[in-house]
């Protein structure tokens, strides 16, 4: 008995981890999908962006851990307002289907740039914090996990904060309730969409670094920006709140699945439940936990 | 002479090919291409024949992305049912292509239309997300459910046999694949001239709209996911048969991806775009091979390179196409033909 309830918690606590990742690049995706209504398919590739050029400028530049994580962000903020300002806003007031594709391509292209600049095997962060695992009633904790948690955390807390107080988040709450309004009361829409994708760039790129640390880095990091997509559906696309809590449901959800159903169906459980997942909660609740239920008129 | 094109009647306004040039302009196309397998290589009747197969597939998902609006980024999903369908009814069941294939396309096209019922309730965006769920699923199925499928080694598929003669040479299958493209055209655009056709672009432009004036969005949306579906099947299986093994890899979301670019760069809501977009995507990847290929002496380890060049070439297109010519070839194709209609008095 004891045995399937630590079970249970270790597969629980691991679904936390994975899942403060998800919130984070969740909490990216809403943020450009919130202010400029773009399903961005990239995020994955912003993610692996930022893993990239961590891992470069720490093995190959030689920079303490500390100060290439902080020029990584400065580099992908660049990265997303350059990203805006070329590609994405010629396609203001474009057809969905034609903003989807440019997303897609953007990020075949990135990909692709990647693979040409840094090859295709995995490659491992050097060890910055200790592989031993910590006991903790009963359960083993791997010291990057906690890390991880507690910073996903932190970074979600300063997001908060920061769309709470600051002007500059205040404005895009605004552009994003209503462009029309923000517009009136002096906003500048285009720096707004551009300071979007900078601040989602960011924050993938941080989700990029903490997943390297665990697992490696290497092109299939990209599939991460995939997974977001169950994440977002659950919380409601347009809630910030809602991708933070959709990320760690799903994270905790996928690994249940995986560590219960995986012994009946034979694996890979784990890729799939978050998908099926992802139907089901269309089919009853389109609009998620906490999205703006869309009311069309003619 | 007169300056323009006017119709005084509606059987010649509702004519797919209006002009006398028009239609000798097809003629001298269509002897080309019944002639091609003659004067080139084994390699170009290789590639033209996937061009055919795209075409019909891609025919599949304009007709459901392009006419009736319900984005989908499953299509490659559900080449993969139509082609497992026919795989196994061929190898368990022994069943010939004849009737293999139809029965594939039946199949995909009721898988279709299960995963099209989220399309009910949502739409946009969120139905994108639906269809990206379907890919992921059946994806999963077919790798996992290894005594049907055979997993990740794939199926070993017998060539197709019409009395006796075996279609087992890219030039045997040229006109059997000929036949299938030009039956997707054809059909495709005669689906337009139909009720059924006109209620889909209905719904393409405003569905709420369509359902005032009595069109059920029940009804249409699923038969569109399953018409659509039915071409992806057909498509599927004859891909299974033409290359005679198929195996998972060649069924990811890389498809789906590829056969939108198809219908975007060509022209969405347009069969002939379409055609144009096959052929485009089909040919660049090969041309950027061709390319890297004679680089290869001035750059050593281009070929490790290969697939990363190609994506990258196919990435930056699709972005070009997308900001300088949204519509695609096909506008491209109408402004040419403009241009020329009333050439030199085009004032």
């Amino acid at each position: 008995m004891t045995g399937n309830i630590s079970f249970f918690l270790q597969l629980f606590l691991t679904g936390m981890v994975v899942g403060s990742i998800y919130a984070l690049v969740a909490l990216g995706f809403v943020l450009i999908y919130k202010s400029t209504s773009i399903l961005n398919f990239a995020q994955g590739e912003l993610l692996m962006f930022g893993a990239y050029v961590c891992l470069a400028l720490t093995v190959e530049l030689n920079i303490p851990f500390i100060w290439s994580f902080l020029l990584t962000l400065f580099f992908s903020f660049a990265l997303g307002a350059l990203l805006e300002r070329t590609i994405l806003r010629p396609m203001i007031g474009e057809s969905i289907i034609s903003v989807i594709m440019i997303t897609i391509a953007l990020s075949t292209v990135m990909r692709s740039l990647i693979q040409i600049v840094w090859g295709t095997e995995t490659k491992v962060f050097p060890p910055t914090f200790s592989e031993e695992p910590i006991h903790f009633l009963g359960l083993f904790i791997a010291e990057i996990h906690l890390y991880s948690l507690s910073f996903a955390l932190i970074c979600v807390a300063l997001f908060g904060l920061f769309f709470k107080f600051s002007s500059a988040g205040l404005a895009m709450r605004v552009t994003a309730f209503d462009q029309q309004i923000a517009h009136t009361m002096g906003i500048n829409i285009k720096r707004i969409f551009a300071l979007a994708w900078a601040i989602s760039a960011i924050v993938s790129s941080i989700g990029g670094i903490i997943l390297g640390n665990i697992n490696g880095i290497n092109n299939l990091l990209a599939h991460m920006g995939l997974k977001v997509f169950p994440c977002v559906i659950l919380g409601g696309l347009d809630s910030i709140i809602g991708a933070i809590v959709g990320g760690f449901l799903i994270g905790i959800l996928e690994n249940l699945a995986g560590g219960y159903l995986d012994p009946i169906l034979g694996g890979g459980v784990k890729d799939v439940a978050p998908y099926v997942f992802l139907v089901v909660m269309l089919m009853i609740k389109p609009y998620g936990l906490f999205g703006k239920v869309l009311i069309e008129r003619l | 002479m007169p300056c323009g094109l006017f119709h005084n009647r509606y059987r010649t306004d509702e004519r797919i090919f209006q002009t006398i040039w028009a239609r000798s302009w097809l003629t001298v196309f269509g002897l080309f291409v019944l002639s091609m397998p003659f004067f080139v290589t084994d390699y170009i009747v290789y590639v033209t024949n996937t061009i055919f197969i795209f075409i019909v597939g891609a025919i599949g998902l304009n007709i459901l992305t392009g006419f009736t609006g319900q984005i989908s980024i499953g299509h490659g999903a559900f080449v993969a049912v139509g082609a497992y369908t026919s795989a196994i009814l061929t190898t368990k069941l022994g069943l010939s292509f004849w009737i293999a294939l139809p029965i594939a396309g039946f199949f995909t096209a009721l898988i279709g239309m299960i995963f099209g019922i989220p399309s009910l309730r949502v739409k946009g965006l969120y139905l994108v997300i639906a269809t990206l769920a379907a890919q992921f699923i059946i994806e999963y199925t077919i790798i996992h459910w290894e005594n049907l499928t055979n997993g990740i080694t794939g199926i070993f598929v017998p060539s197709p046999e019409l009395f006796g003669f075996f279609f087992n040479t890219d030039k045997k299958f040229y006109y059997l694949l000929l036949a299938f493209a030009v039956a997707a055209v054809a059909s495709g655009r005669n689906i337009f001239r139909t009720r059924v056709g006109r209620a889909f672009i209905a719904v393409r432009d405003r569905d709420i709209a369509a359902e005032i004036v009595g069109i059920s969005l029940f009804k249409y949306k699923l038969l569109a996911f399953a018409i659509s579906s039915f071409y992806a099947g057909v498509a599927g299986s004859l891909w299974g048969y033409y290359t005679n093994v198929i195996t998972p890899e060649h069924f990811t979301i890389v498809l789906s991806i590829d056969y939108l670019a198809m219908i975007i760069v060509g022209g969405l809501g347009s069969i002939i775009g379409t055609v144009f977009g096959v052929i485009f995507i089909t040919i660049l990847p090969e041309l950027l091979t061709t390319f890297s290929l004679l680089l290869k002496s001035t750059f050593g380890q281009i070929t490790t390179l290969l697939s990363a060049i190609k994506g990258l070439g196919f990435g930056v297109t699709v972005i070009l196409f997308l900001i300088f010519e949204p519509e695609g070839l096909a506008e491209i194709w109408r402004r040419i033909r403009a241009y020329w209609k009333l050439w030199p008095f085009s004032y």
